[in-house]
């Protein structure tokens, strides 16, 4: 779903990422796991078309990068750490406006569908800037699966939550991974990684340091596996 | 035949995106006032210290009347385009249309146009203001032509720019030293035309400004509509 090969990306003349090779099964759920620096959003941002790779090669579903981007982003939904909406624009109006975007015909419906599942069909009518940031992350993930996309990126979509909004936030993405979806997300969180993910790989110093499956590791093993990564 | 509706698809996802950016900003323009009631105020002020500064006879008053008019458009404008930008950069919303997937141009084209939209209510109000105030009849048909030609060029040129100066940490500073160098050309134009309309010049005088406006109108889309792809991707 996934295939990166020997990517390498320079900022002038810092290099963020050295040569990265990934790659993703569909229906995987991969958590890109590094300390702060790593390139960790670097990478997640080449991946959904939002920077040039600047040496080799990446192809997202099948879609080389960045030569076939528009395909790409007909098939990824992203969430970031900010929400992408507009606070001035209800709940309603937003997903309206991104399923223009995404050229959706009949979006109704759709509409109604994606507010019933993350809980917000009651507030939408409401201004997004008077949403909690609970709320609007929750929202956030309703535009990025509004277009029902194959693959999802998330990266750091815990940060500024509470303890409740990141209960809540967990449903809502264990749902969108139990609909089949191939998800990569990046974390600091190693806890919410561990109960989610069924992959977990460690990019340290611009490379991927370490990777290993669910099954791989033993029970809670997560944070010394990642330790390991980060000290070899 | 296949081919045919695929394109007729991708094109009517290319103007669906252009309206929906449009409503989009217009929407909450109407909602908050954030925008236009900046560039209205700002404007008023403009004009008012002008007013007061160039203490002048009603005969020189309207020589500077097209020069004062669009030193205070730019002005206006220039606090406009970088409104507009930050909101899309602020929240992240910048990314949210990069990651649509339709033609980048199109994002252009929409903030291009909800701008041009913003600068033309702004002048729609600013112009009565000014006639009380200068004491100038400013609703002529060849004026109000050279304020469009004029905004047109001033906001293509500002939205590219816009989009370019949003993503540094000195974006408020960096549009306007961007842009009033660009827009020069653009500004003179309109400033000479609208000078001559105001005069009641021949339109044979008034008719190089007008195409040289005309000209770098068409110049300023073209070269936007390419390099738009360029500045927003890292």
């Amino acid at each position: 779903m996934i295939t990166v090969t020997k990517l390498v990306k320079r900022f002038g003349y810092k290099t963020i990422l050295r040569g990265v090779d990934f790659e993703v099964q569909p229906g995987e759920f991969v958590a890109l796991l590094g300390p702060n620096g790593a390139g960790k959003t670097t990478f997640l941002r080449i991946l959904a078309s939002l920077a040039r790779p600047s040496l080799g090669e990446v192809k997202v579903a099948g879609y080389k990068l960045p030569s076939e981007a528009a395909q790409v982003r007909a098939r990824l939904g992203v969430v970031s750490h900010l929400p992408l909406l507009y606070g001035d624009l209800t709940a309603e109006e937003n997903l309206r406006f991104y399923a223009q975007m995404y050229g959706l015909t009949n979006y109704r419906s759709r509409i109604t569908e994606v507010l019933e599942m993350i809980g917000l069909e009651t507030r939408r009518r409401d201004l997004v800037r008077t949403f909690s940031r609970g709320m609007q992350q929750r929202l956030a993930i309703g535009r990025a699966v509004l277009h029902d996309p194959q693959i999802m990126l998330f990266d750091e979509p815990y940060t500024g939550l509470d303890q409740d909004a990141s209960t809540m936030l967990d449903d809502v993405l264990k749902t969108v991974a139990a609909q089949g979806r191939t998800v990569v997300m990046t974390s600091h969180d190693l806890a919410r990684a561990e109960a989610l993910a069924t992959r977990f790989d460690i990019l340290s110093r611009g490379v991927i340091a370490a990777s290993a499956a669910r099954k791989q590791l033993k029970k809670s093993n997560l944070l010394a596996f990642y330790k390991q990564a980060l000290a070899g | 035949m296949k081919q045919s509706s695929e394109q007729l698809s991708v094109n009517s996802n290319y103007v669906r995106a252009i309206g929906a950016i449009v409503w989009k900003d217009l929407r909450a323009e109407f909602r908050s006032w954030e925008l236009v009631s900046a560039m209205f105020v700002f404007s008023l002020l403009v004009i008012l210290i002008f007013n007061f500064a160039l203490e002048l006879d009603v005969k020189t008053r309207q020589s500077v009347t097209a020069g004062v008019l669009w030193a205070t458009f730019a002005f206006a404008g220039t606090l406009g385009l970088n409104r507009s930008m930050a909101l899309e950069k602020d929240r992240g919303c910048l990314d949210g249309l990069l990651l649509a997937p339709v033609d980048r141009s199109a994002i252009y084209f929409g903030k291009f146009i909800s701008n041009l939209a913003f600068m033309l209510i702004v002048e729609a109000i600013v112009l009565p203001v000014y006639s009380v105030l200068y004491n100038a009849n400013l609703f002529q048909p060849g004026l109000i032509m050279v304020i469009l030609l004029g905004s047109v060029g001033y906001t293509a040129v500002g939205t590219l720019l816009a989009a370019m100066s949003v993503q540094t940490r000195t974006r408020d500073i960096l549009l306007p030293i961007l842009l009033f160098p660009v827009a020069f050309a653009v500004l003179l134009s309109a400033v000479k035309a609208s000078g001559g309309f105001l005069e009641g010049a021949d339109y044979s005088e008034i008719a190089f400004p007008i195409n040289l406006l005309i000209v770098y109108d068409i110049i300023f889309i073209a070269a936007s509509f390419m390099l738009f792809d360029n500045i927003v991707e890292e």
